[in-house]
């Protein structure tokens, strides 16, 4: 009895909580996706680049961003955004220390690492496009920019799902140590109940299941869209 | 001939680093011209071709289409076309059909084909359907327009390519070895297809290892030998034993091997 109470909806329930923080896990991990695209597309595109300098900073980007811990990253963005904001702050007359707000770090440290693997899926699937598919669209003369949206992005999507799952997967795992900034995510609030209610095996038991539960949902949600964009691949059904 | 050559092709040179591919090559194609391109493999036909649509840009020379010049410059990164605009819409008249075929994979053939004319020429997309419809009946694929790529043969890949260059009615096409990547019984439904164009009157100049084409459909043949044109003529003279020295040891042994295989 005592543990439906604890899990519950009621005044001593945690339920309320641990699944406003289930909400926020999901927000912060797709905001961090979000960012990840935009940095991963322009990496990526740096990385396929024909000057070296911009290889050379791509290179420099995913090195960096795979190569150091993710809790890092994290300090660095929040600690380090943390006392820029204070200093402007203290520019202009307000005393003290101000926090950078813990979601916009957290999605952009997780973003920031999200970017870096995105990229190498990116890359991969452009290589994956046939060249002589791009010289088609060439040699009917379709200007570069069309060509780019009408034939190589379509095919980098189609080629980059199953890369993104990955990706999604781990980024949603790291969203957990955005938890260090006192974001009130799932496992920041697993943790909080688990503490003040001493029941530690049962609350990070159900926070485990229920990221479970998240990543199985969007793995099905990542197959389902694979299924759809394989329908013109050698081994698809053929017809529409 | 009279009027304007279709296509207009003068000396043209294309090196490799320090391997010069192409060393001047000049060529004029007539309306209704059907030109074989023959040579040994590694003799720069494929490159003289992808010249003409600057896929490769020559380090020399002018490629006029129907009395317009591609206006070239010269850049620190290289030579390239001055101007991306009428590049296009010159690339937009010269249609080109691909050793490997290069269908859009992730479109349907219907939607490989009426691309170009939406996409580029900008036409209403219900007049391209019908249009693309008629060509693929053309082609004799009319029941695969649903089908994407993959799920086709190398034969029914290569009409719907030619079925594709057609739907933007180029004055010129270009063939790169349309044959080559072919199990041999599929090659006769592409020759097929040509032969069609070329009793329309069709241009095309069609780089090929297929001698019986080059003999008996094309009006002329050009045989290219280290980067450059070592002979030419119309077939009757060319395999008539006119050819130079070169292009006579060359036939016999495209026969031999014909015989092996």
């Amino acid at each position: 009895m005592e543990i439906i109470d604890l899990l519950g909806f009621g005044d001593k329930g945690w339920g309320v909580l641990i699944l406003t923080g289930m909400a926020l896990t999901l927000c912060v991990t797709l905001a961090s996706l979000a960012i990840g695209a935009v940095i991963g597309a322009i990496v990526a595109a740096a990385k396929l680049s024909d000057r070296w300098w911009s290889r050379m900073l791509g290179t420099a980007y995913t090195t960096v961003f795979r190569g150091v811990p993710e809790l890092l990253i994290i300090y660095l963005i929040y600690f380090g955004g943390s006392s820029a904001v204070t200093a402007i702050g203290q520019a202009i007359g307000i005393e003290g220390f101000l926090g950078m707000p813990s979601f916009l770090a957290g999605a952009l440290a997780v973003g920031l690492i999200s970017g870096a693997y995105q990229a190498e899926v990116y890359r991969g699937a452009y290589r994956a496009i046939p060249v002589g598919e791009i010289e088609a669209a060439a040699s009917i003369g379709m200007p570069p920019l069309r060509s780019l949206r009408r034939i190589i992005l379509p095919q980098i999507l189609r080629f980059a799902i199953p890369g993104l799952n990955n990706v999604w997967q781990l980024s949603l795992k790291d969203s957990a140590l955005i938890s260090v900034t006192g974001l009130a995510e799932l496992m920041r609030t697993t943790q909080v109940a688990a503490g003040s209610t001493r029941q530690y095996f049962l609350f990070y038991i159900v926070g485990g299941v229920l990221y479970l539960v998240l990543t199985s949902f969007s793995e099905r949600v990542f197959n389902s869209a694979e299924r759809k964009s394989n329908k013109s691949m050698p081994r698809g059904m053929g017809q529409v | 001939m009279s009027a304007t050559p279709r296509l207009s092709v003068r000396n043209i040179r294309k090196s490799f680093g320090t391997h010069e591919v192409l060393r001047g090559i000049s060529l004029d194609a007539h309306d209704g011209d059907v030109i074989s391109v023959l040579g040994a493999s590694g003799s720069g036909k494929s490159t003289f071709l992808r010249c003409i649509n600057l896929l490769e840009t020559a380090d020399d020379g002018d490629i006029v289409v129907n009395g317009e010049e591609i206006a070239m410059k010269t850049t620190p990164r290289g030579r390239g076309a001055a101007s991306r605009k009428q590049l296009d819409r010159i690339r937009s008249e010269l249609g080109m059909v691909f050793q490997s075929f290069n269908l859009w994979s992730h479109m349907t053939i219907l939607e490989n084909i009426i691309e170009g004319p939406v996409q580029v020429q900008k036409r209403p997309r219900a007049d391209c359907v019908a249009e693309a419809e008629a060509l693929l009946e053309k082609v004799g694929i009319a029941d695969r327009k649903d089908y994407y790529p993959a799920h086709l043969s190398g034969g029914q890949k290569q009409r719907a390519a030619i079925a594709r260059s057609l739907a933007m009615h180029p004055k010129v096409i270009l063939f790169d070895e349309p044959t080559s990547a072919l199990d041999p019984e599929l090659v006769g439904e592409v020759l097929h297809v040509m032969r069609d164009l070329a009793a329309e009157k069709m241009t095309m100049l069609v780089v090929t290892h297929e001698m019986g084409f080059a003999r008996n459909v094309s009006n002329r043949v050009i045989f290219m030998r280290d980067g450059q044109i070592d002979c030419d003529g119309p077939p009757q003279d060319m395999f008539g034993g006119k050819g130079s020295p070169h292009f006579r040891q060359f036939i016999r042994h495209m026969e031999t091997e014909h015989h092996a295989a």
